[in-house]
Parts: structure tokens; C-alpha cells; sequence
């Protein structure tokens, strides 16, 4: 009888590749990816700003050019779209933050709830501060 | 009640087939059965020849990992009841080598984990005679949550990021390392920091959150993740506005 035959490693492992589907797979990777995506929207409000601050530098006559640009439907679909997905990532965002908090208040942690209901608040604030600006001007 | 309820196993055996193939067994259904006693049943009294670890059977030794309807979980803990009419599909862990059945190979796991050196670290010990270090309910509190993760590995099986770069160092290690960083005794944190902050560290976690969702004890790897990602970018920082400050 022969001795039996072993072999330090496994020489037939079984690896299952990563399908280029994998974040369909679940709704929670989805939105994950979703929201990674948002970041690309972030930039094209950023792109637009930066845009609109050379036709200031430009003078009047570039600045009404590019308030006409603004207003073809084409950019107003982009807008619309991008605003969505600024929302979500806005949204995502906050909703994240408590994990990342701790924030201890007379030796307890403070709940989750709490931390982001503080973000909502300040977030509203911000948004109140920014609209009496626009809207005063 | 139905009388019976059926596994569908994942089975993978090298010498016969070149991947993993699915088998369906039809097994009495007990209400008070969880996945685990339904795979002992299997291999006890209908295919001795299927593969799989288990240990303690009450949550507390990390081997019964498994994917359950596509989901990680430990299957001592997850209820055939919850499942019914079934099918119930068992399927080994995912991203990790499949040695056979659903037996998987673990050693880049271990590997990684003591990278992150999960163990208390002194500057110099202090002799026995000195007395025990102290710690308070509080400073207990700092860290317990983290030192319950049982090595499992589900977060890594839930984590896409650890399926596209399997550099990451991953969920389970880095929570580990939070375990010891956040005790008052310990005085290894620039060391797990070094390891941390490289770029297989806490900087390849994108915050999927699945490793939290998954995790049968828990642990929150994610927020541990997030929380060190904190630490290490204040840091970072320091070390830019004081360059001569060691820490």
C-alpha cells in the first residue's frame, strides 16, 4: 500500500469572479454606488460656478450670455438632474455622519438621531442664511 | 407546518468538478432548527461527505459563516423558521477561495488581522509586583462594543471594496485595531496607525455600510472604519502644522 500523498496547499481552490454587475445585486450597494456617482455632479455645479464667475470677470455683455446659456432647455435638464443627485448626496451624507461622530456628552454617547437631526438643522439654517442673501439682493 | 424544507448546498469537490455545482437535499423541518443543525442532519444521516466548519454553535467561535439565501450569516444563528417553505440555499462565503464545498480558505484573513497587531502594546512592562492596570466602567465602555467581533469574516464577505481590491485590509481587522487603539492600556496606536493609514488601510473603505449590517455581533466596522478615518486625517494634519511633534 502506498503512503498516503498530501500537498501543503490546496492546489484546486475555486475563486469566483466579481460580476461587473455586483452593485445591481443589492439595493444597499445601489445606492452606494449612486451616491459615489453624485460626486460627478458636485463637480459640474462647481464646472457651472466657475463658468459663471468668468463672464463676470468678462463684463455684462459676456454675463448675459451666459444667463441665456442657463435658460436653453438643454442646461435646464442638467440643472434639474444635477440638483437631484446633489440632494441624494446631500441626503447620504448626513446620514452618515453619525457613524463617523462620537460625540460624548457627561460621559454618554450622544444617539444617532440626535447628531443628525442637529445636521438637518444646521443645514436649514445654512439654506435659510443663503436664501435671505439671494433674495434681499 | 410543512414536514420537511429543502437545502439547496453549494458543492464544490476539486477532484471531480471544476466549480462549484448546487445540491438539493430534502430534510425533516423542525421549527426550533437553525441552518447549522440542518447541514449536521445532512451529514449525519444523508451525505456524509459534505463539507463545512463549525464549532460552538451558539455564536461565539466565528466558524459557521455562510452565505444563507445569498445573505452572510453565522448559520447557528439563523433560523430554518425564517426561511420557510424554502428552498434554503447554503453557499460558501464570498470572495474567499473555496477549498471545497463550503469550507473556505481563511489565511489572507489571519494574515491581515495580525497586521494590524490586535493585541494591547507597551512602551515597557511594568513589573508583576507593580500591580494590574487599571480601568475604569467608562474607559471599558470605550472599546467593548469592538472587542465582541469574533473573526467571522461575514463583513468581508458583505464588502464589495474587499471583492475589487483584495489589498484592503478590510471590516473585521480594522475594527480590531479600533478594539486596542481606544484602550486606556494600551500604547500601540502610532504603530496600528503606520499600518492603518497606508493605502490598503482605512482609505480604500468607500462606506458601503454593508459590514455593519451583516455583522452578527454588533461590532459597526463601518463606523469603526470611519471613526479611525477621523483620527488618522487629524493627524495627518498635525503632522503638516507641527512637523517636529513625534505624534
Amino acid at each position: 500500500m502506498s503512503a498516503p500523498h498530501y500537498t501543503l496547499y490546496h492546489p484546486r481552490w475555486y475563486r469566483r469572479r466579481v460580476s461587473v454587475w455586483w452593485w445591481l445585486q443589492k439595493r444597499s450597494y445601489t445606492t452606494f454606488v449612486l451616491r459615489e456617482l453624485t460626486s460627478v455632479f458636485v463637480a459640474f455645479f462647481a464646472v457651472v460656478l466657475l463658468w459663471q464667475l468668468r463672464a463676470l470677470v468678462q463684463g455684462p455683455e459676456a454675463y448675459a450670455h451666459f444667463l441665456a446659456r442657463l435658460r436653453t432647455p438643454l442646461f435646464l435638464a442638467l440643472n434639474g438632474v444635477a440638483f437631484l443627485f446633489v440632494l441624494f448626496h446631500a441626503i447620504t451624507w448626513l446620514h452618515l455622519t453619525p457613524k463617523a461622530m462620537v460625540v460624548r456628552l457627561r460621559g454618554k454617547r450622544v444617539s444617532d438621531s440626535l447628531i443628525l437631526a442637529a445636521n438637518y438643522a444646521a443645514w436649514l439654517v445654512l439654506s435659510a442664511a443663503v436664501a435671505v442673501v439671494l433674495l434681499r439682493v | 407546518m410543512p414536514s420537511t424544507i429543502a437545502l439547496t448546498v453549494a458543492r464544490y469537490r476539486p477532484e471531480q468538478e471544476s466549480e462549484p455545482t448546487l445540491q438539493t437535499y430534502e430534510i425533516p423541518y423542525r421549527k426550533d432548527w437553525v441552518v447549522l443543525d440542518a447541514l449536521n442532519h445532512i451529514k449525519d444521516n444523508v451525505d456524509g461527505s459534505l463539507s463545512y466548519r463549525w464549532s460552538c454553535r451558539m455564536g461565539v467561535c466565528g466558524s459557521c459563516g455562510m452565505k444563507v439565501n445569498g445573505t452572510p450569516k453565522l448559520t447557528c444563528a439563523t433560523f430554518l423558521a425564517d426561511y420557510v417553505p424554502g428552498p434554503v440555499r447554503v453557499e460558501p462565503l464570498d470572495y474567499f477561495p473555496v477549498v471545497r464545498d463550503l469550507v473556505i480558505d481563511v489565511t489572507d484573513f489571519v494574515r491581515k488581522l495580525k497586521q494590524v497587531k490586535p493585541w494591547i502594546i507597551r512602551e515597557g512592562d511594568g513589573a508583576p509586583s507593580d500591580g494590574e492596570y487599571l480601568q475604569t466602567p467608562d474607559q471599558l465602555d470605550a472599546y467593548k462594543q469592538y472587542s465582541m467581533c469574533i473573526n467571522c469574516m461575514l463583513c468581508y464577505s458583505a464588502c464589495p471594496i474587499y471583492a475589487l481590491e483584495p489589498g484592503f485590509i478590510g471590516p473585521a481587522a480594522i475594527a480590531l485595531a479600533q478594539r486596542y487603539n481606544m484602550d486606556s492600556r494600551d500604547q500601540g496606536a502610532p504603530e496600528r496607525l503606520q499600518i492603518l493609514s497606508e493605502h490598503e488601510g482605512i482609505w480604500q473603505c468607500t462606506f458601503v455600510g454593508e459590514c455593519t449590517t451583516v455583522c452578527p455581533k454588533h461590532v459597526d466596522p463601518a463606523g469603526a472604519i470611519q471613526q479611525y478615518k477621523l483620527t488618522g486625517a487629524t493627524h495627518w494634519v498635525k503632522s503638516l502644522l507641527m512637523p517636529w511633534s513625534h505624534r
